[in-house]
């Protein structure tokens, strides 16, 4: 028994893009007014066949087991994907994609997709 | 397995286990019948009562067994609170801290929606209830003080003498009496609990803090005060807490409490050495930790089992996950643990704000652990909290 499943776990042990993007296009921070985390998302944006795409991606986060998880649950579904599709993700996405989250946790999914929804503004705004 | 969460339960002693064995399938009367089943068990738990009173420094009329300490901490105050309400016209007052357990808390939150008033005394930096603050909280209807012997978060041992002592001398000249009970839960194992010289009407204990099974619970009552039952029923207890006797149970935490009274002083000594260890080796290792709770030339003041830090920049629901990883059992006061997303109060209490509470972390160590298990945490604590500083967006 534990509180996370095996892919919650498994992204919170082995965490994908963890770290930043000192050059990136648009960076979205996100504070969780529940219980005081943090979650940074760090965007590359580049064109291929006139649409713009996410061409790297990176977080960092300070929080629990559940905003890691979600953090790098969320840089591994939009890596590659076009910002239309990204804008798309939700914190439903992410919980369904990590196979469900404690109900107690599922507003730290919120957090990353929130951070990555703003690090995509930020990309807009800086044009 | 590193077990280090002393503070939040321990193992069931094998030859506790051993003693309350016969009571289940063999000796298994009702101590309320009359045969010689039902009185083999009621021997059992007067022996148990007459031991557990010597320990203290009670009289057996005095001890109260019940389910567990939450159960006597609304027991005593509740049951003071509740009957002091109903013969006074006037609303009665209590005293608390402000770092009780949240059995203490609650309770005494909830009486105040009842008509009662309620003072909450606060701590300095060091976990510590001022004598003087509570001095001035006294007030002409106050009937009842709870302080805890010490708390459970960051060890801090509060001035349960000095408090008993002065409220002693002060209710000499009181038309209303000051009626002072400690949730003496933490403190029992490390510190002297005699309720003669500690100066206390009422003491809650609870049996699985010490190597009794979970599920038993004292309340050291002194004669003469009075209390409303919480429940209703059959007249065990002295008519202050019906309900059929846990015969089992109550053998085992009195054997508990004859072996942790006995060796107290030895107890005390060897783990504060391996404790002290654990403390200089993490504030070696991990640059920028604070250590919560009591400050080294306070550590006389401090429960010799109880190890608590903040690392700044990392969350402690985290460090768990990753300790657990790696078979080390601890505990947070994170926000992100506690289930209701509230950091901890006592941390709070203490002045820390929520962001260092955050990354809370306690080790509280017991009689089996070892030398090496420390130097293991020492070795592997600090790759973790480095890994998850990196991670962090704070700089
Ligand atoms: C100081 C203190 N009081 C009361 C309790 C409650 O004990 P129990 O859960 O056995 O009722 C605890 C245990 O967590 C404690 O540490
Ligand atoms: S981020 Fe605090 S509970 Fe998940």
């Amino acid at each position: 028994m534990a509180l996370y499943n095996d892919i919650v776990m498994d992204h919170f042990k082995t965490p994908r893009n963890v770290g930043e993007i000192p050059d990136a296009d648009g960076v979205g921070e996100v504070g969780n007014p529940i219980c005081g985390d943090i979650m940074k998302i760090f965007i590359k944006v580049e064109k291929k066949d006139g649409k713009e795409y996410i061409s790297d991606i990176k977080f960092q986060t300070l929080g629990c087991g559940a905003a890691v998880a979600t953090s790098s649950m969320v840089t591994e579904i939009v890596k590659g994907k076009t910002l239309e599709e990204a804008e798309k993700v939700t914190n439903i996405t992410v919980a369904d994609a990590l196979q469900g989250l404690p109900p107690v946790k599922l507003h730290c999914s919120n957090l990353a997709a929130d951070a990555l929804i703003k690090a995509i503004e930020d990309y807009r705004s800086r044009k | 397995m590193i077990y280090l969460d002393h503070a939040a339960t321990t193992a069931l002693d094998k030859e506790i286990f051993e003693t309350m064995k016969p009571y289940f399938s063999e000796k298994y009367g009702n101590p309320s019948s009359i045969y010689f089943l039902g009185q083999e068990a009621k021997a059992a738990i007067e022996e148990a009562r007459e031991r557990v009173a010597k320990i203290l420094g009670a009289s057996p009329g005095e001890i109260i067994f019940t389910s567990c300490a939450t159960e006597s901490n609304n027991l005593a105050i509740r049951g003071i609170i509740n009957y002091q309400l109903a013969i006074s016209k006037k609303p009665v007052h209590i005293i608390t801290s402000s770092i009780e357990h949240k059995s203490v808390l609650e309770t005494c939150k909830g009486l105040e929606e009842k008509g009662a008033e309620a003072t909450y005394l606060s701590v300095d930096k060091e976990g510590f209830v001022n004598i003087e603050d509570l001095k001035k909280a006294i007030k002409e209807n106050t009937v009842l003080v709870s302080i805890m012997y010490a708390n459970n978060e960051v060890g801090s041992i509060q001035p349960i003498k000095e408090i008993g002592a002065y409220l002693k001398d002060l209710n000499k000249r009181r038309k209303q009496p000051v009626a002072f009970h400690t949730d003496a839960v933490q403190g029992f194992q490390y510190a002297e609990t005699d309720v003669q010289s500690l100066g206390v009407d009422a003491l809650s204990l609870t049996g699985h803090k010490f190597y009794a099974p979970k599920g038993v619970g004292i309340l050291y009552l002194k004669e003469g005060i009075k209390v409303e039952s919480q429940q209703t029923g059959g007249s065990q207890e002295n008519k202050k807490r019906a309900g059929t006797e846990n015969v089992p149970y109550i053998v085992a935490i009195a054997e508990a409490m004859a072996t942790a009274s006995s060796k107290r002083q030895v107890a005390g000594g060897q783990i504060r050495k391996l404790r002290d260890k654990l403390i200089d080796g993490i504030l070696e290792k991990i640059p920028g930790t604070i250590l919560t709770g009591p400050a080294k030339e306070n550590f006389a003041n401090r429960l010799p089992n109880n190890a608590s830090f903040c690392f700044p920049k990392v969350e402690g629901e985290s460090i768990l996950i990753n300790l657990d990883f790696e078979g080390i059992a601890a505990s947070s006061g994170s926000a992100c643990t506690s289930g209701s997303l509230e950091p901890s109060h006592v941390l709070i209490a203490m002045g820390y704000d929520h962001t260092i509470a955050h990354g809370s972390i306690r080790f509280t160590l017991g009689k089996d652990n070892t030398e090496e298990e420390i130097d293991e945490v020492l070795e592997k604590l600090p790759p973790i909290i480095e890994k998850l500083q990196k991670m962090s967006p704070l700089r």
